[in-house]
C-alpha cells in the first residue's frame, strides 16, 4: 500500500513545485529567526529573496554538526519554547549532544513519514509491530512508535534489550514486524537458535532496521536466520529521526520523503554538487520543520541518488545504502577510496566480519596502498598455494572494485588493533 | 597410518615460533616432527604432535589460526635408496604428493610424513606394500 499516493507518486515537476514553495518559506523563517543562519547568508551576500525555487538551494550555506553544538541547547530553534512539545538529543559521544525540538506539527509530520515508511516496507494495519529500538532521547523508539499508531497497526513499545522478554512477546503476542538495529536483529536470531525456537514458528515477516550501517551480506544473513524480509530505514535526529527515507519491498534503495527533506549529493572536497548518479556526501534540507529547520545539513554519509521511477510505483527519489562516511574517504592516485568498499569486497569473500587495516604511504610522488588482512580460520589453508591464491584474489577483487592496485599482506589473527566501538581501519602515513 | 597434522599460520616475525612451542610445551604436548613452508610474508608451520586436538585447542585459545589436516605416516629403512623406492611405488601408483617431510625414528628406520592430493588412493598403494612401507600403531606411538 502507498500511504500518500499523491505525494509519493508525484511527477518531478509536481515535486519541484512543492519543494520550491516550502523551501522559500523555510529560508525566510530561518533568516529572520536564527542569527547564525542570517550571518552565514549575509557572508555569502544572500537575502531570502534570492531563493526563488528549489534550483537556488545550491546557493545556500551548509550546516554542520558543530553549528548545532555551538548553539547548544536551543539556539537554533525558530519558535518559542511554548511551541516546542518534545525534545530529542543525539548521544553526544564526541562532546555535547545535539538537541532537536519538535512542535506539534513536526510530530505530526514525523509520524506521517514513518507511516509512509512502514507502508513501503509492506506493513499494514493488521500487523503487530514490536518496537525494539530504544525509547528515550534517541529518536528510534518514539519515531517508530507514533508512525505505527498513525498507520493503525498495533505497537508493542518494548524498547531495546531484555532479549528473553522480546522473544516471549514475539511468541505470545504474535509480533509480525520487528523494528530494531540490524545488529540486534542478528543477536535475536542467535538467541532464538540457542533457545531452540524455530523462527518459522513465529509470525514475524518483516524487519525494519536502521540507526547503524549494515551491508547486503548482513541483510542476507538476517533474512535467512529470521525468515523475514529485512528493510533498511534511514534517518538522523538532526533532520527528524527515522523515516527520512526507507526501502520499499523491492529493496532497491531508500525512498526519500523529499516533500519534507530535500536531498543533494555533493563532492565532500569541493562542496559542489556531483553529476547525477555519482557517489558523494548526502546533504539534507528540511522544508516543513518548524522547531528546528535545517538548511543543507552535511550528513557525512556517502551514497548516490536514483531518480528513476521505482517498480513499486513511487517516484520519490531513492538513495542507495550508505557506502561509508565522507570523513573516512581517501584519495589515492586521484581515486576516491572508501574503506567500506574494501570491507564489502572482503565480506563477499569470507561472509564473516573481516579484520583489516589499510595503510597509505607515499613513495616519491606515488601513493602506495597496503592492505593487511587477518587470516581467520575460514581463510586459512594448510597449503601455501591456496593462501597465495587467496592473496591474489583479494588483490584482484579490490583492484576491480576500486580501480587501483593494492599490496595485500596476510597477517595473523588479533594482530590488528581492536578498539571498543569504532575500529581503526585506515592509517594514512602520507605527508601531503 | 593416517594421523592429524596441526598447521599454524605464522607471520614472518621473530619470536613467533618459540611462542608456539612454548604454548605446546606448557600444555604437555610433545612435538615429534615439524616443518615450515615459507613465503616472503608468512609461513605455515606443520607439526606432528602427541595430541593434535588439544594442540589445536590451546593454539586457538592463543589466537592463532590453526587447522588439522590428515596426513599419512609411512616408514622406510634408514638406508641409501630407500626413499627412492617409496617414491617410485607412489609414482607408479599415480599418487600425487602436495608436500612431504621426514624424521628419523631410530637408527634403523625413517618416518615419512606424506600429504597426498588423494589420501585414500595413496593408502591403497601403500597397503600393497604393507610390510615395507606401512607404519602402524605397533611400530610407532606419537
Amino acid at each position: 500500500m502507498i500511504w500518500n499516493e499523491k505525494i509519493e507518486c508525484a511527477s518531478r515537476d509536481e515535486m519541484a513545485a512543492i519543494q520550491s514553495e516550502r523551501l522559500v518559506k523555510t529560508v525566510q523563517r530561518v533568516y529572520h529567526n536564527i542569527p547564525s543562519y542570517r550571518a552565514k547568508m549575509q557572508e555569502k551576500g544572500l537575502v531570502p529573496g534570492d531563493i526563488k525555487n528549489v534550483d537556488d538551494l545550491v546557493k545556500l550555506p551548509f550546516t554542520i554538526k558543530t553549528d548545532l553544538r555551538d548553539n547548544y541547547p536551543f539556539g537554533m530553534f525558530t519558535v518559542p519554547m511554548s511551541e516546542i512539545v518534545r525534545l530529542h538529543a543525539s548521544s553526544g559521544t564526541t562532546g555535547k549532544p545535539t538537541v532537536v525540538g519538535y512542535t506539534r506539527n513536526d510530530l505530526q509530520m514525523w509520524a506521517e513519514v514513518v507511516t509512509r515508511s512502514l507502508c513501503m516496507a509492506g506493513v499494514h494495519k493488521n500487523d503487530i509491530v514490536q518496537v525494539a529500538y530504544g525509547y528515550g532521547l534517541f529518536t528510534g523508539g518514539l519515531g517508530l512508535h507514533y508512525g505505527t499508531e498513525n498507520l493503525g497497526a498495533t505497537v508493542i513499545p518494548i524498547s531495546g534489550g531484555n532479549t528473553q522478554k522480546q522473544i516471549q512477546l514475539m511468541q505470545d503476542f504474535g509480533s509480525s514486524v520487528i523494528a530494531c538495529t540490524p545488529s540486534y536483529a542478528l543477536y535475536l536470531a542467535e538467541a532464538l537458535q540457542e533457545m531452540g525456537i524455530d523462527p518459522e514458528s513465529l509470525k514475524l515477516r518483516v524487519g525494519i532496521f536502521g540507526a547503524e550501517p549494515w551491508s547486503e551480506n548482513m541483510r542476507k544473513e538476517i533474512e535467512a536466520k529470521l525468515k523475514i524480509k529485512a528493510i533498511d530505514i534511514y534517518g538522523l535526529s538532526e533532520i527528524v529521526g527515522p523515516g527520512v527515507s526507507c526501502e520499499c519491498s523491492h529493496q532497491a534503495g531508500m525512498h526519500v520523503n523529499e516533500d519534507h527533506f530535500i536531498p543533494e549529493i555533493i563532492d565532500p572536497e569541493t562542496l559542489e554538487p556531483v553529476a547525477p548518479g555519482q557517489i558523494g556526501e548526502l546533504v539534507f534540507s528540511t522544508i516543513t520543520k518548524e522547531g528546528i529547520p535545517i538548511i543543507r545539513y552535511r550528513t557525512r554519509d556517502l551514497t548516490r541518488l536514483i531518480y528513476d521511477k521505482c517498480e513499486c510505483g513511487r517516484t520519490l527519489v531513492r538513495m542507495e545504502k550508505c557506502m561509508g562516511r565522507s570523513d573516512d574517504m581517501l584519495i589515492i592516485r586521484k581515486v576516491n577510496v572508501f574503506p567500506s568498499q574494501i570491507k564489502s569486497v572482503l565480506l563477499e569473500m569470507s561472509e564473516t566480519e573481516p579484520h583489516y587495516l589499510l595503510i597509505v604511504e607515499r613513495e616519491g610522488t606515488l601513493d602506495i596502498l597496503k592492505l593487511m588482512v587477518e587470516v581467520q580460520e575460514q581463510f586459512f589453508s594448510d597449503e601455501v598455494r591456496v593462501l597465495e591464491a587467496l592473496r591474489k584474489k583479494i588483490k584482484n577483487n579490490i583492484q576491480s572494485t576500486l580501480g587501483i592496485s593494492v599490496d595485500v599482506k596476510l597477517v595473523e589473527p588479533k594482530t590488528i588493533e581492536r578498539t571498543a566501538g569504532k575500529a581503526k581501519r585506515v592509517i594514512d602515513n602520507r605527508k601531503i | 597410518m593416517i594421523i592429524k597434522q596441526v598447521s599454524v599460520f605464522l607471520e614472518n616475525k621473530s619470536g613467533r615460533l618459540s611462542e608456539v612451542t612454548e604454548i605446546l610445551g606448557n600444555a604437555g604436548i610433545n612435538i615429534s616432527a615439524f616443518t615450515i613452508a615459507d613465503t616472503s610474508d608468512f609461513g605455515i608451520l606443520r607439526l606432528v604432535v602427541s595430541d593434535p586436538d588439544k594442540a589445536r585447542e590451546v593454539l586457538k585459545e592463543n589466537a592463532f589460526s590453526v587447522q588439522t589436516t590428515e596426513v599419512i605416516l609411512a616408514k622406510t629403512p634408514n638406508t641409501p635408496g630407500s626413499l627412492t623406492r617409496l617414491l617410485k611405488v607412489l609414482n607408479e601408483g599415480g599418487s600425487f604428493i602436495e608436500y612431504m617431510y621426514a624424521f628419523s625414528m631410530d637408527n634403523n628406520s625413517a618416518v615419512i610424513v606424506l600429504r597426498p592430493t588423494n589420501i585414500q588412493k595413496c593408502m591403497q598403494i601403500l597397503e600393497t606394500h604393507r610390510d615395507e612401507f606401512l607404519l602402524n600403531d605397533e611400530h610407532y606411538q606419537l
